[in-house]
């Protein structure tokens, strides 16, 4: 295997990892409410900045993440308690203006919160290159995929263990059976939003020592997940997993063997091939329609 | 139900503010927002037709006025071709666009339908700022003033009544559509797809045609701002453009020509209007959005109608 | 000569069969009515017949012609409109602009002329209009026809259905339970439109569950049960049938 091949494979595993973890808390979200929130990728800009904030003024890095997580946790309760709660049962394209419009608004606030420039977060464990065969990494890049790989089998015992998980599950398939056995419908959108929000958070921090973090990093990341979350299939867990993966390596071939500067675009044409030839994804569902 | 005023009076009123709106503005700054009015005006009546009318959603227009803009422009700096043959050209390229792609997008719904418009909206803002050779890439690129039939458009003034003239032009037809019997299927498929199928209408082939027209919309108006502007960048085919450019719709009206309109004056002056709060225009746009939508669903126009009006039941 | 026939017509969703090895033909310018338990495959029926499903086999013949067209306005181009079981009307128009909507295969416009206004759509529209009105009135909505179709009552908007079918000036008319929700004076107005449509020379095709109705007005019935055929004949053959009554009817005589 070539040098190159192996650096571009790691770099977009990487990559690949954080747009799993984004595309999870957009499947998680979609599952519970069928929703689609546009405002995902502002969690995953919310994570990096507040930790580099709290880790500015002098707060120790766990200390700092743990708070950042905190605080978008927060924001994805508080969105879906203002924004999406209020309009329920409105048109998708109602939904889908007030989602945009929140990640607008997290964004505005963001740049007035903070600031409009970049800031750096240091990394977890230093910056010393690893190599691996003929390929270099940096210790963050295994912090993210070691973090991710924990976090993936953590959510997989979280749905399958906890009745918190379980009652998420249930409301996913069938909304009216789930709160017939007296599941609190609300409760469960209410945590999904926080746990999609604390999952993009963490995104956000894995990549943040790599890639730096400004107040709009959230808009690609955003889009991204999203697009790994329909190439996998929207609603598998799996699925958001296996494309984010496949999402980031086909992203760092593109942009290795092809262009580098049309690497941003890959992801929409990745997305719209999605659409046009497989809408339900690798491993999503197929659905009949019933008139 | 018959939320605008009847046709010919609202067309009068609109061609009646436009006349008079100039005694209001009193600098070239007041021209200039009101010339970025209209434009967005044009837009938004088109995209109105696509999303108010009939039900779509598009997240990527702002990629259809980016080509009629730099189409203009590439074709006049670059090739020295007429101001009105390179927008007649830009215009015919963008609908040959919204042709192709739209057949296979179009085919899609809701979340799907919003996603894969901007996935084309963003490719389109990718490629115009990377090609920079031809385009310019982020600097942008200078364009010629528009010209024609041995004149030549200058100064704020001409501009306005260019630009209103247009908006007119293009709410007349909009206007027509709409009481059409094309306009009739449009409105009914939004109303009950299924409906509409089983009465005749081919609503794969209306939502294309729609869609089209609301591309040329977007495409003209962008060629008027590239010759007006005299310069041309990727800032105006971005993502957020295209948000805005629904939200104006979103906020004014939808399935209410004049709604756009106004939708468009709004929340185009009302970031100029807001420069001491500069730093705070993305967030109250964001907040607009939201809360148009969760309090005003059918918009400002409409809603208001419906106040004045009193419910017919 | 029938106008309708179907043969060996069959439509499975995920392996389950909700019609299988149909086979009937409708002659022209009767009443044919299915009826059937629910769930018996009745909707599913006038779906397929109206292009809203495509079939798993078998095939439907219009005038001796495989209907081969899957999207439903080629079904309606070839001459079938029809009503819905759960109301389709168009809510965000007027009842008048509902009923026009009906014969937009007949309104011939083009995406200019709509534009530019050219000469002679104002005339066309206003020949399309009194037509309206005239349907409207045909059906018994003489009251409402500038109204909001959101502002009309349920009856109202059954028999709206019905002038919007009608609009196409189809050669078969579907009817999916056009008495469903009706109280006895409304249905009685529903009876007597369907005997003037057919009187009329319009092939008629009605799914109901009212079986006074259904045995006024039917040349012939149909019966459907678990997606096939159970019996078929006239009203009396139907209504004395044992495998219809233990399946269907019950109780035997209706007064």
């Amino acid at each position: 295997m070539s040098a190159q091949f192996l650096q571009f494979l790691l770099a977009g595993l990487t990559i690949g990892a954080i747009y799993a973890l984004v595309a999870i808390g957009f499947s998680i979200i979609y599952n519970a409410s069928q929703v689609i929130n546009f405002a995902q990728g502002e969690f995953v800009m919310i994570g990096g900045m507040a930790t580099a904030s709290f880790a500015g003024i002098g707060w120790p890095l766990p200390l700092a993440i743990a708070a950042a997580v905190l605080v978008a946790a927060l924001v994805g309760l508080a969105l879906e308690k203002l924004a999406v709660e209020p309009a329920r049962g409105a048109s998708v394209v109602a939904l889908i203006i007030i989602t945009i419009g929140a990640s607008i608004l997290l964004r505005g606030l963001a740049s007035i919160v903070w600031d409009k420039n970049i800031h750096a977060v240091p990394a977890f464990s230093g910056d010393a290159p690893i190599h691996v065969g003929p390929a270099t990494l940096v210790p963050q890049s295994l912090w993210i995929l070691g973090l991710t790989l924990v976090i993936v089998l953590l959510l997989g015992w979280f749905f399958a263990r906890t009745l918190l998980g379980k009652a998420l599950l249930a409301t996913s398939h069938n909304r009216l059976a789930a709160q017939l056995v007296g599941i609190n419908v609300r409760h469960v959108l209410l945590a999904s939003f926080g746990l999609s929000a604390a999952l993009g958070a963490v995104a956000g921090i894995l990549v943040a020592p790599v890639t730096f973090t400004s107040w709009d990093v959230g808009v690609m990341l955003g889009l991204k997940g999203f697009a790994a979350a329909m190439l996998g299939g929207l609603g598998s867990g799996a699925g958001a997993v296996l494309g984010g993966l496949a999402l980031g390596i086909i992203e760092a071939m593109g942009a290795g063997y092809v262009s580098s500067a049309y690497k941003d675009a890959i992801a929409f044409v990745v997305i719209l091939a999605v659409l046009f030839f497989l809408p339900s994804g690798l491993l999503g569902q197929r659905s009949t329609e019933r008139v | 139900m018959r939320i605008l005023p009847a046709r010919g009076g609202g067309l009068a009123v609109l061609a009646a503010v436009l006349a008079l709106l100039p005694l209001a503005l009193v600098n070239n700054y007041h021209y200039e927002v009101a010339i970025l009015v209209g434009l967005n005006a044009i837009v938004c009546v088109g995209l109105n037709l696509l999303v108010g009318y009939a039900g779509q959603i598009s997240l990527g227009h702002a990629g259809f006025f980016g080509l009629g803009a730099y189409g203009s422009a590439i074709l006049t700096a670059r090739y020295g071709w007429p101001a009105l043959g390179a927008m007649a050209a830009a215009t015919l390229a963008v609908a040959a666009l919204a042709f192709l792609i739209g057949r296979p997008i179009l085919r899609l719904r809701g979340h799907y339908l919003a996603m894969a418009t901007l996935g084309m909206g963003i490719i389109i803002s990718i490629v115009i700022a990377t090609e920079d050779r031809i385009t310019g890439g982020p600097d942008g690129m200078a364009v010629p003033p528009l010209a024609a039939f041995g004149a030549t458009l200058a100064g704020e003034r001409a501009w306005y009544w260019m630009v209103a003239a247009t908006l007119v032009v293009a709410v007349w037809l909009a206007l027509n559509l709409i009481e059409s019997p094309r306009g009739r299927a449009l409105r009914a498929l939004h109303g009950s797809e299924i409906g509409a199928e089983v009465a005749g209408i081919d609503s794969a082939r209306e939502k294309l045609r729609v869609f089209v027209v609301s591309a040329v919309y977007a495409a003209i108006a962008g060629s008027l701002m590239a010759h007006y502007a005299g310069f041309i960048t990727p800032a105006k085919v971005t993502f957020f453009h295209s948000i805005e450019l629904v939200t104006m719709v979103v906020f004014g009206g939808m399935a209410s020509t004049f709604g756009a309109v106004v939708g468009a004056a709004v929340l185009t002056t009302l970031p100029q209007a807001l420069t001491v709060l500069k730093e705070y225009e993305m967030a109250v746009f964001g907040a607009v959005m939201m809360l148009t939508i969760i309090f005003m669903p059918r918009g400002l126009v409409p809603t208001l109608a419906a106040l004045f009006a009193g419910r017919k039941r | 000569m029938s106008l309708l026939a179907v043969e060996g017509l069959a439509k499975e969703f995920g392996g389950v069969n909700a019609i299988a090895d149909l086979y009937f033909s409708v002659p022209a310018a009767t009443v044919f009515s299915i009826i059937g338990p629910n769930g018996a495959g009745k909707t599913t029926l006038l779906n397929l017949l109206s292009g809203v499903y495509a079939p798993s086999a078998g095939r439907i013949l219009l005038d001796g012609r495989v209907l081969a067209g899957r999207a439903p306005h080629e079904h309606a181009a070839a001459g079938i409109a029809r009503t819905f079981q759960n109301l389709q009307v168009f809510f965000n128009m007027s009842a008048i602009e509902n009923v026009l909507v009906g014969r937009s295969l007949r309104d011939r416009c083009g995406l200019a002329t709509a534009m530019l206004r050219l000469p002679g759509l104002a005339r066309a529209e206003r020949a399309a209009r009194d037509e309206a009105a005239a349907l409207m009135r045909f059906v018994g909505l003489q009251d409402w026809i500038e109204a909001a179709a959101d502002s009309m009552p349920y009856g109202a908007l059954k028999r709206l259905e019905i002038a919007r079918a009608l609009a196409a000036k189809p050669r078969l008319l579907l009817l999916d339970e056009p008495a469903a929700g009706l109280n006895p004076v409304e249905t009685q107005a529903v009876d007597a439109l369907i005997s003037k449509l057919a009187a009329s020379g319009i092939t008629v095709v009605l799914v109901e569950h009212n079986m006074r109705l259904v045995m006024g007005v039917s040349d012939h019935i149909f019966v459907l049960d678990y997606g096939r055929r159970l019996a078929e004949g006239s009203a009396d053959e139907v209504r004395n049938d044992p495998r219809v009554i233990e399946a269907y009817l019950g109780a035997a005589t209706d007064r």
